[in-house]
């Protein structure tokens, strides 16, 4: 009996597991010290007023996290809206459309889009695109749809859209590779009866490829999104550093991380550190929530249970 | 348990022997070299007042942003005289630079700003503060209509902008004091930092001792709580978004101005001259110093001397008085010492103002004060 | 006969219906692929501009000089990225493979659900807060900065994405594979370890090279363990210098010289990662897939 408890399956497969749970441990451990840190704050503020609060103050000790969270949704969701129709066209551009050889061509410039540093995003942002937005962009938009409150306020160049614009640029590549992929997985059977039944490329798509491919495509924009969340050094030169909530998508704003990101180094007050901390915290939380209602969608898309 | 032959043996024994040789070897020149580092201690300017030390020796800094190119200047410099001492400092912050002292991880700190007394407490053991270089905050505008002409401020009006109560260019208090400056009839688009910083700090100063409602709606730090404005991160930022920005204006360190060949305006200081920000102005700003208090942590902004540039301050590093690792406070001590004297040549070329000579045998004092195992290091 | 004519016309009408909402998506992926690769141009020729001037061989093989003197290099960076996000794989490799294996042979699933979660919300995790969490476990209790803990960092940033691709790739292989072997007499360890993972062995590579470039760009969490530095360091438990590290540094100075630097070093971790990315793609499709 003791031979079958240390046998060579039995060390293996606990090795494997012992691999899985130690990821679960380092996520935990970082929560658990981040949230240690953020202890301070919580009990001199109190959660609600923490996450409601619109005032970020320093010198007073006042901490209110709710503009840094708008901005870091807001940004975030305009990101997505853009990137996932604009990814999944190009992959569908690369898998259905193009010559083999384009195809190829195309999937290196994807691949050189996913490998610029976020500085340099961030640096091309501030000198280049927002000029380009507060000189071209938002006086077009503010012309022709001037009456909507979205579009309100002078145009400065940097704030919301510049920021959602720069970050769907920088998760394009996530999708459209991924995309890529599930498109490559579809069963030629599928595609080939779609072919023989005479339906034309965009009914192709619109009655076989995407259905099929469609949690694929909602996993990599999940995967896009965590990544819009977190996305720090290249938002904070183009979001305009202002700590308000504003309906216009021209007005500055300010994220969770980029608040994180400018503030840690100087923060000189525990309660400070503090503050940062629970904003870490929220980020953290919001991107596991994101993930847990991604997995109950995807579990009642497909009745599966991965 | 070890199957030794013969062979093996005797070779085990001829290592062992030499190993034990060039250990002694190794020790008395050692010794030798600690007795070396006793050398004259002459006020007098620099490296060769001191032998070299013999032990190769890292020391890690960390702090300001601003004082950046003037220490990797200093640390290649200093390297290259004396090889085996190497100088590791990383521009994380000034905060950062303190709080990393606190926390032990460097040797020294750097900082535009002295730290709080709250810090000070936090630290446990004493810390000295040596001033190195100065600084200035530059106020720059984007006004084409100015042309090269420089815009005359003063600090009333510069808390009232950056409060928001004065929003357009062409403001009776701001034409009052620019008689034939063609001001436009256009918001101001205000930028300030993003990141805490001692630039903000020394800017918030000024604006503090001009306005009693700057002090108490905003107050004095690195990181505020700004009425109103965009936020740029970092010097580069900021003179990148006023570059861009038509009718807009910031606060940079002088460096970023003078490279960028941005227009900075001159803002008036206590004698009522208007002056702009230069190594002179800062300098002469720096000579009300003499008159310090014990612990070197004093704030020069509104300097009251002629043509003093009124938005100035020092730039420390902060050590620990008391160090364990006597070979890295030698070498340290000997770095400050010369960085006061030989280091200062280095300033002008860089757009740093040099210290005043005055100050240097302050610094001395301080660099003193050193000590390690109860004995002061120089 | 005039029925016949009828349905002739529907029939134009309806397959003209189809051919015009055909051109139309037509025109809307071809305008979507030309709106992505657009920025890439843009942004690629603004840094090239900006910084090819200081692309020499001087720039990769010499260490850093002072700000107005010419010359000088990213050797010291070159050598501490190469050094960190090896060492970070060397952790990461035994975890994250095995994690991956494990989530794709276990039948526990409430544990594998907990495990993949955990693995997806870490990739979420702002690589500022895991630098934080290595400051505050490996740099302030031995009061030292260190490559290594800046290796460590990286792993951890690594480890979602190598999980997850193994995950993925182990999948694939057909589980007529791992019959087999069994079928041959082999234990159940010895079935996946010799024989389903050097089928998936390509894709685990490819996503090992995937991690180590996205580790290779990643800056906040090395601000706070490695530290950076300005010498070349071989030794694990000082701080080292890294690429990104570098770029940020120059980038926010006011000297041209020093901003040159930093687009050219930009421009040497871009072709890096993208390196990278390329053979990791070739090691998955045997081409450039």
């Amino acid at each position: 009996m003791s031979r079958r408890r240390f046998s060579s399956d039995h060390v293996f497969f606990s090795y494997l597991t012992l691999s899985g749970t130690s990821i679960v441990a380092i996520l935990a451990g970082i929560v658990v010290v981040v949230g240690l840190q953020s202890r301070e704050n919580i009990n001199r503020t109190g959660i609600t007023e923490f996450i409601t609060g619109t005032t970020w103050d320093p010198v007073a000790g006042i901490f209110g996290a709710l503009p840094a969270i708008y901005g870091t949704i807001l940004t975030s969701l305009i990101a997505i809206i853009i990137a996932v129709p604009l990814g999944f066209g190009s992959a569908i551009f690369i898998s259905e459309f193009a010559p083999p050889r384009i195809g190829v061509v195309f999937s290196v410039f994807i691949d050189l889009l996913a490998s610029i540093p976020s500085v340099v995003y961030g640096l091309f942002g501030l000198f280049t695109f927002a000029p380009f937005m507060r000189e071209h962009v938002q006086p077009l938009l503010q012309g022709a749809f001037g009456k909507l409150p979205v579009f309100q306020g002078p145009p400065l160049g940097v704030g919301f859209l510049t920021a959602g614009i720069l970050l769907s640029i920088m998760i394009l590549p996530i999708i459209t590779s991924v995309s890529r992929e599930v498109l490559k997985a579809v069963p030629t059977p599928e595609r080939e009866a779609g072919i023989a039944l005479g339906l034309t490329r965009f009914e192709l798509v619109r009655g076989v490829l995407f259905p099929l491919s469609r949690s694929g495509l909602f996993g990599a924009t999940i995967l896009a999104l965590g990544r819009a969340l977190g996305e720090t050094m290249a938002v904070t030169m183009v979001i305009g550093n202002r700590y308000e909530v504003s309906s216009s998508l021209f007005a500055p704003g300010h994220t969770l991380s980029a608040v994180i990101a400018n503030e840690f180094t100087e923060a000189g007050t525990p309660q400070y550190l503090s503050a940062l901390a629970g904003l870490a915290l929220i980020l953290m939380g919001i991107t596991l929530l994101v993930n847990v209602i991604a997995r109950i969608l995807v579990l009642r898309i497909t009745g599966a249970t991965r | 348990m070890f199957r030794h032959n013969k062979k093996t043996h005797l070779w085990l024994e001829r290592t062992l022997q030499a190993k034990t040789l060039v250990l002694i070897a190794l020790n008395i020149l050692g010794v030798s070299g600690t007795l070396a580092c006793k050398g004259d201690k002459g006020s007098g300017t620099g490296v060769s007042s001191f032998a070299s030390v013999s032990k190769d020796v890292t020391i890690q800094g960390a702090g300001a942003t601003f004082q950046y190119p003037l220490m990797s200047k200093w640390t290649q410099e200093y390297n290259r005289q004396n090889p085996n001492v190497r100088i590791n400092y990383q521009s994380v912050g000034s905060g950062a630079g303190i709080r990393q002292l606190i926390a032990g991880t460097v040797h020294f700190g750097s900082s535009d700003a002295p730290m709080t007394d709250e810090q000070l407490k936090e630290a446990k053991m004493p810390v000295l503060h040596i001033p190195v270089t100065l600084g200035a905050v530059a106020v720059i505008v984007n006004l084409k209509e100015i042309g090269d002409r420089p815009l005359r401020l003063d600090g009333t009006i510069l808390a009232d902008i950056f409060l928001g109560k004065i929003t357009k260019w062409n403001d009776p208090k701001i034409a009052q004091i620019n008689p034939e400056v063609p001001l436009p009839d256009k918001a101001i688009a205000v930028v300030h930092r993003s990141d805490g910083s001692g630039t903000t700090f020394i800017f918030a100063d000024f604006l503090a001792k001009s306005s009693e409602e700057w002090r108490t709606k905003v107050g004095v730090s690195t990181s505020l709580n700004w009425p109103v404005g965009l936020g740029a991160k970092g010097n580069e930022g900021v003179s990148g978004q006023v570059l861009q920005m038509p009718y807009s204006i910031g606060y940079v360190e002088l460096t970023y101005a003078l490279q960028n060949k941005l227009n900075v305006a001159h803002i008036k200081n206590p004698s009522g001259e208007y002056v702009p920000p230069s190594l002179e102005t800062v300098e002469k700003a720096a000579t009300i110093a003499t008159s310090l208090p014990e612990d070197l942590r004093v704030f020069i902004t509104n300097a009251d001397a002629p043509m003093a540039y009124p938005i100035s301050s020092f730039s420390w590093v902060i050590v620990y008085r008391d160090q364990k690792d006597c070979a890295i406070a030698t070498a340290l001590a000997r770095f400050l010492w010369w960085a006061v004297h030989d280091g200062q040549q280095f300033s002008a070329p860089l757009h740093y103002a040099p210290l005043p000579k005055e100050m240097a045998e302050r610094c001395e004092q301080k660099i003193r004060q050193i000590t390690c195992e109860g004995k002061p290091v120089l | 006969m005039k029925l016949l004519s009828i349905s002739r016309k529907l029939l134009r009408i309806a397959s003209s219906k189809r051919r015009f909402l055909n051109s139309l998506f037509s025109l809307g992926v071809v305008l979507s692929a030309i709106l992505v690769v657009a920025p890439l141009f843009i942004i690629l020729v603004s840094v090239a501009i900006k910084g090819g001037r200081a692309l020499n061989l001087d720039f990769f093989l010499s260490l850093p000089k002072a700000v107005g003197e010419s010359g000088g290099g990213i050797a010291h960076a070159i050598v501490g990225t190469l050094f960190m996000v090896g060492t970070g794989l060397l952790f990461s490799i035994p975890i994250g493979v095995a994690s991956g294996v494990f989530l794709a042979t276990t039948s526990n699933k409430r544990l594998s659900a907990i495990v993949r979660t955990s693995a997806d919300c870490l990739a979420g995790v702002p690589s500022i807060v895991t630098g934080l969490f290595v400051y505050a476990l490996l740099v302030v209790p031995f009061k030292r900065f260190s490559g290594f803990a800046g290796a460590v960092a990286l792993s951890i940033i690594m480890l979602p994405t190598i999980t997850r691709t193994t995950e993925e790739v182990v999948r694939m292989v057909p589980h007529d594979l791992f019959e087999s072997a069994i079928a041959l007499g082999a234990k159940r360890w010895q079935a996946v370890f010799r024989v389903v993972l050097p089928t998936a062995g390509r894709g685990i590579l490819a996503g090992l090279i995937g991690a180590a470039s996205r580790a290779m760009g990643e800056t906040a969490p090395l601000m706070f363990t490695a530290f950076g530095s300005h010498f070349l360091n071989l030794n694990p438990f000082e701080p080292v210098s890294a690429i990104p590290l570098v770029i940020f540094n120059y980038a926010i100075s006011p000297y041209e010289d020093w901003q040159q630097k930093a687009w050219a070093a930009s421009l040497v971790l871009t072709f890096l990662v993208l390196g990278g990315i390329i053979v990791s793609r070739r090691l998955v499709y045997g081409r450039f897939g």
